[in-house]
């Protein structure tokens, strides 16, 4: 437990566990939506904010927060609203973002080293400020996340649905964006804005392997999410390794691992669901060519 | 199931106009549905059927034309909880694995949109998978049934708001005979039970016996509206696209229902 003693790897480890926790669990939503790269997208835009507080000699983790919340709601619009022009107009929000940030953080003075910190992470320099704003925004996305699963889950699922039952399709829509974007900031110390996407969908992805319910997908994706944060910010104080490239090859490692063990179990579900198919097409006729009135035939 | 209807309309639609971009798709659509009643809503593809019912449930919105749900207008109505919507996709799922009930369980939010689940709502919710005839499968991810049984899923989430009004636009499309029968039988105990049905359909199919009343759309315009067409077939229907050749002047003769 060597590693508990240095303060800075304390705070570290802090950061690592909220964001083991808060990534996949908005995660989950996005995936749900087959939306598994907005993520990536928001972290792109995130990077002007980081850029404007290092020329505002703000905090970039709060500026990145407010651009980040700008940029995914307007992605939700163009979502909503974008017709065929829609993935255009992401492109620009996301190369523009990332190119305005590079910009911004050398016009305000930033080094390369402080540019590559934040687009990979660098938790050995997360400080007691920074853990107190990961903190906080990490208490918010758990109690969006948790707290409102079921109206999430239903929007997710069925957005015409949700409309007809009356749910605020439209806020919560725009409540998923911000609490995606908080997420993304969340992460930025300690995995990157190059990397967060891949912890908000691969623990995802490889609790799927095992799961049949949302709820034990959510409750394994924030497991595995933690595991992997933790074990790779351990693995990058006892070697020379990046923490946040590390943690997402062992997301992506549990994710092989899981889809090999679960193979076999797939396999007899599908032998099942081919023999049930086999017996149902005596009985199918195609809707086309069935009697339906008084015809004579 | 004909006294049950009263003249008391739940959907009441007036001259209705709707244009997906510049293309006018309703070009004044009357539509009632009684308390009570069954109504199916036929024409071929295109005539505006979909965008009909998906106006009625706001997802269109009018150029013209007034649409009342309960007798309030539809823009102020609020209580969505009477009214079951299947709308028309072919799969429950997502991208992420979910069971039948969780599936189930979000038809139950227009009951209670924030707040616990009670012990009610468990209730509503069982009898709704039991309704459809998939109590069995509730603990299943839906990703692991068949196309029938993805509709049956889907109507039991509109079942389980415990809906005065069902409003399904082709529950019927891509359901296997056994399926259709089950939702037939379903149907059948709900319309017993009071409830009100409007539903697109491409054709009258087991669900004849249960219909009340058909209303035919052909390029945005309702062109018949009465009982539904019995004696002459609805090969006759006007707008019915014909298109399976035949080998005589009768019907194509497959021996499978006869």
């Amino acid at each position: 437990m060597e590693f508990l003693e240095p303060a800075f790897m304390q705070r570290a480890l802090l950061a690592a566990v909220l964001v083991g926790i808060t990534a996949p669990a908005v995660g989950i939503y996005l995936v749900q939506r087959r939306q598994a790269l907005m993520g990536d997208g928001i972290g792109h835009v995130a990077m002007t904010g980081v850029g404007l507080g290092f020329l505002m000699s703000a905090s970039p983790v709060w500026m990145a927060t407010l651009v980040a919340v700008a940029g995914a709601v307007a992605m939700e619009l163009i979502r909503a609203y974008g017709r065929t022009r829609g993935d255009i107009a992401l492109a620009l929000l996301f190369y523009g973002g990332m190119a305005g940030g590079v910009m911004l953080i050398q016009v305000g003075g930033g080094s390369n080293a402080n540019l590559l910190s934040y687009l990979f992470g660098s938790l050995s320099t997360v400080s007691t400020e920074d853990v107190t704003s990961i903190s906080v925004l990490a208490a918010f996305v758990v109690l969006v996340t948790v707290g409102l699963r079921r109206q999430l889950f239903a929007v997710s699922q069925d957005e015409d649905f949700a409309r007809v039952t009356g749910l605020p399709v439209r806020a919560l829509n725009l409540l998923i964006a911000v609490t995606a974007a908080v997420t993304v900031t969340v992460a930025m110390r300690v995995v990157g804005l190059l990397l967060v996407s891949a912890l908000m969908v691969v623990p995802v992805a490889a609790a799927q392997q095992l799961s049949r319910s949302f709820r034990t997908t959510f409750v394994l994706a924030v497991v595995i999410g933690t595991g992997v944060t933790l074990s790779g910010t351990i693995t990058s104080y006892y070697q020379d390794v990046p923490p946040g490239a590390t943690i997402v090859l062992l997301a992506i490692g549990v994710f092989v691992a899981l889809a090999v063990l679960a193979a076999p179990l797939a396999r007899r579900r599908a032998r099942a669901a081919e023999r049930a198919a086999a017996e149902c097409d005596a009985r199918c006729v195609p809707a086309t060519r069935r009697p339906t009135d008084d015809v004579k035939v | 199931m004909s006294s049950l209807v009263s003249d008391e309309p739940v959907i009441s639609v007036r001259g209705a106009t709707a244009a997906l971009g510049s293309r006018p798709v309703l070009r004044g659509v009357d539509l009632t549905v009684c308390r009570g009643e069954v109504v199916a809503l036929l024409g071929a593809n295109g005539s505006g059927k979909s965008t009909a019912v998906r106006s009625v449930i706001g997802q269109v919105p009018l150029t013209g034309g007034t649409i009342e749900l309960f007798g309030t207008p539809q823009k102020r109505f609020r209580d969505w909880a009477r009214v079951g919507y299947v709308p028309q996709r072919t799969t429950a799922a997502s991208g992420v694995p979910a069971t039948v009930r969780e599936v189930v369980a979000s038809g139950r939010l227009s009951r209670r949109r924030f707040g616990l689940t009670t012990k009610a709502d468990r209730a509503a919710i069982a009898r709704a998978m039991e309704l459809v005839g998939l109590d069995d499968r509730a603990g299943d991810s839906v990703g692991a049934l068949s196309g029938g049984q993805h509709q049956r899923v889907l109507i039991a989430r509109a079942l389980a708001s415990e809906p005065e009004l069902l409003i399904m636009d082709e529950p019927m499309a891509g359901v296997d005979l056994a399926s259709q029968e089950i939702l037939a039988g379903t149907l059948r105990e709900q319309v017993a039970g009071g409830t009100s049905v409007l539903l697109v359909l491409h054709e009258l199919g087991p669900l004849e016996p249960l219909i009340d009343r058909a209303v035919v759309l052909r390029d945005g315009c309702v062109v018949h509206d009465g009982p539904p067409p019995r004696a002459v077939g609805q090969h006759a229907l006007p707008g019915h696209d014909h298109v399976h050749p035949h080998a005589a002047d009768e019907p194509l003769r497959t021996g499978l229902l006869t």
